[in-house]
């Protein structure tokens, strides 16, 4: 028997949302527990801020640049390499369940495996190698479906139909009757992608996902070596938590974000020191990705409507954390803990209010950009708790996995194994992570590239429909922990920017091209 | 208005190609649908997950090697039109190149996806490579 892995993840989470890292909203005393006898990386960034890449990142250990998921939309190859198939190789036992997303989601000639298996019902689809072996999509025995809400093709919208049909009309509608992300609101403010949800708590995704990863877990034998991916949905938009649960949070009660002006013209101020996009996606005169609502202006955002999504998002994190606790508590009863390693980190995070903003897109600021992530080695590892200050990304999960296993690194991952202390980063180069953006959505160009190093964040700009190239960003965070001041353009801090510039350049993988075709918007 | 094109070089005569491009009733040998039925200048395609579109035949223009159809009473499509051409390249082989022009936008991409799967499979049942 070897150590096993319990890996969770969450969608669009902020770093602050947590305990563990000075939230003082949400209850998530089982994530804090881990944070506390674990590592808790305080700068962990994700190798893209929208889903697809950033999730193929997690599962290749490559950057999106390597992996070819450029943008939402964009398949990641069935034969992409896979930390569970490597896992899968050595003897693991392999479960997903949850949100995968490494192939569309819209989906509607079912091109792509996961729907496919949600629409078979089915839990696996065995894949064809290039040298005739048959094995399990993307290396995992059992793969369960969920997304945000009851619709689509996923186990969970299946789950729904076939169990709690009266419930499928509760979920807010995510896409409208021209298939954009949907800008109408709802709850006490109008706020977008807000809904009061009359689903039963325990048919909520949230739960669904425990349950789900509860039961494959309890097919195992006990001595079985296991990798469970446990992806929760939330709290990704929409802001749909079951109406039961609103007493948790008034979002009458909450304070702003720190990282929202309350003044009109402050944030615009601050927006007109960014790139362009930044201002003119704000106005709405320019949209430039499908991820954010195209028919809603962020300018016209109010304090109450950003309180209701915060409010919203407080719950929904603390029905994470619970579920996550009833998983751990099975964990127990199996008598597995001293040998499992618990992970938990989430894609990319948003914006709640900050600048102004709601939702994602080509933003790499720490609203989008630092994640929580902690590993909780097993507890037969000896490894000491330790707070990790030293910029590490998702691209070195897959080498985690591996390492937690007893496996050498797999040749295909562009990251080593995280860092158990700041001593140990230092001494195994743990200096930058990098980020990247492409998106092209019909005549809408945007690309990025960013390095984080020393505490500063430096961003290029691409050449596209709003940039030529000469564009940036540069933020100190030393003394400007929220990003309102960009350096990019000030003198003093050429020499610094030139010097990220180079580091960047140097570090970046070459994109492989051709770029992968975009098979659907998300 | 969203648009897309995607194209296959196809190591066979234009002629060969459009034999089975250009007959909108084999579409379902080459498209990742599971049938098709045409009845004079209406089609109907069944896709798997159980929607069926209904769609009329703008253009089979055999001199061109250019088929034309359109999405109709559909009620997600508003506004539609596929453009099927076999190009000979000069050198005695073709090129397949499948555009679409509709309303949603997005879901030109969706069947971008569809052109791309099908004219993969439409390239290696010409070139016997299927």
């Amino acid at each position: 028997m070897g150590r096993r892995i319990l890996f969770i993840t969450t969608d669009q989470q902020r770093f602050d949302s947590l305990g563990c890292n000075g939230g003082t909203i949400a209850r998530t005393p089982n994530i804090d527990a881990l944070a506390r006898n674990g590592i808790n990386y305080t700068r962990a960034h994700p190798q893209n801020v929208v889903c697809m890449p950033s999730r193929s990142t997690m599962v290749t250990g490559q950057h999106p640049s390597t992996h070819g998921v450029w943008m939402n939309g964009v398949a990641l190859s069935p034969d992409a390499p896979s930390i569970a198939a490597t896992l899968r190789s050595a003897g693991y036992k392999t479960a997903l369940v949850g949100k995968a997303h490494f192939e569309p989601l819209l989906d509607p000639f079912q091109l792509f495996a996961e729907t496919r298996m949600a629409a078979n019902n089915v839990f696996t689809e065995m894949y064809t190698l290039p040298d005739g072996t048959m094995v399990p999509h993307r290396g995992f025995d059992h793969m369960e479906f969920a997304t945000h809400g009851a619709q689509g093709s996923v186990h969970y919208a299946q789950w729904i139909r076939q169990n709690h049909p009266e419930a499928l009309g509760q979920f807010f509608t995510v896409l409208d009757h021209e298939l954009e992300v949907s800008a109408v609101g709802g709850g006490d403010t109008n706020a977008p992608q807000v809904k009061f949800n009359e689903v039963h708590r325990e048919w909520y995704h949230t739960d669904w996902v425990a349950d789900r990863t509860m039961a494959w877990l309890d097919s195992l034998d006990v001595n079985d070596d296991w990798f469970c991916w446990m992806s929760f949905p939330d709290p990704h938009h929409p802001w749909d938590p079951p109406k039961s649960e609103l007493g948790r949070v008034n979002w009458r009660d909450l304070d702003l974000p720190e990282g929202y002006p309350t003044d009109a013209t402050m944030r615009e101020n601050i927006l007109a020191q960014k790139p362009a996009h930044w201002a003119k996606w704000y106005d709405g005169s320019f949209v430039s990705n499908y991820e954010a609502p195209l028919h809603w202006v962020p300018a016209t955002l109010t304090p109450d409507q950003v309180r209701e999504v915060n409010a919203m998002t407080h719950i929904e994190n603390e029905l994470i954390d619970e579920a996550i606790g009833r998983v751990l508590k099975m964990i127990e009863t199996k008598g597995w803990t001293s040998d499992v390693d618990i992970v938990f980190t989430t894609d990319h995070g948003e914006f709640q209010g900050d600048f102004g903003l709601l939702f994602k897109g080509p933003y790499h600021v720490d609203s989008l950009m630092r994640l929580p992530m902690i590993w909780k080695p097993a507890p037969s590892a000896n490894v000491t708790p330790a707070v990790v200050t030293a910029p590490v990304g998702l691209v070195s999960l897959a080498a985690t996995f591996a390492s937690i296993a007893g496996l050498p690194t797999p040749d295909y991952v562009e990251a080593p194994a995280l860092p158990l202390s700041d001593a140990d980063a230092q001494t195994r180069g743990f200096e930058r992570v990098l980020t990247e953006w492409d998106s092209i959505l019909f005549e809408k160009i945007i690309g990025s590239r960013t390095i984080h190093r020393d505490g500063w964040t430096c961003t290029q700009m691409l050449p596209g429909t709003l940039h030529d190239g000469t564009e940036g960003e540069l933020y100190d965070h030393a003394n400007d922990p929220l990003q309102h001041v960009n350096l990019w353009n000030d003198s003093q801090h050429k020499a610094i920017r030139g010097d990220l510039l180079a580091d960047l350049r140097s570090a970046m993988p070459q994109q492989v091209l051709p770029l992968r075709p975009v098979d659907a918007p998300v | 208005m969203g648009s897309i094109r995607r194209s296959q070089h196809i190591k066979c005569t234009p002629e060969k190609a459009w034999e089975i491009i250009g007959d909108p009733s084999r579409l379902h040998e080459w498209f990742p649908i599971v049938s098709c039925r045409v009845e004079g200048a209406k089609r109907w395609i069944h896709l798997a997950n159980g929607l069926v579109f209904e769609e009329d035949i703008v253009l089979v223009d055999n001199s061109m090697r250019r088929f034309q159809y359109t999405i109709v009473n559909n009620p997600i499509v508003t506004q539609h039109l596929g453009t099927v051409d076999v190009i000979d390249d000069g050198r005695g082989e073709c090129i397949a190149i499948y555009s679409t022009d509709m309303k949603p936008n997005v879901l030109a991409l969706g069947i971008g996806a569809a052109a791309n799967h099908g004219l993969t499979k439409v390239k290696k049942i010409l070139e016997g490579t299927l």
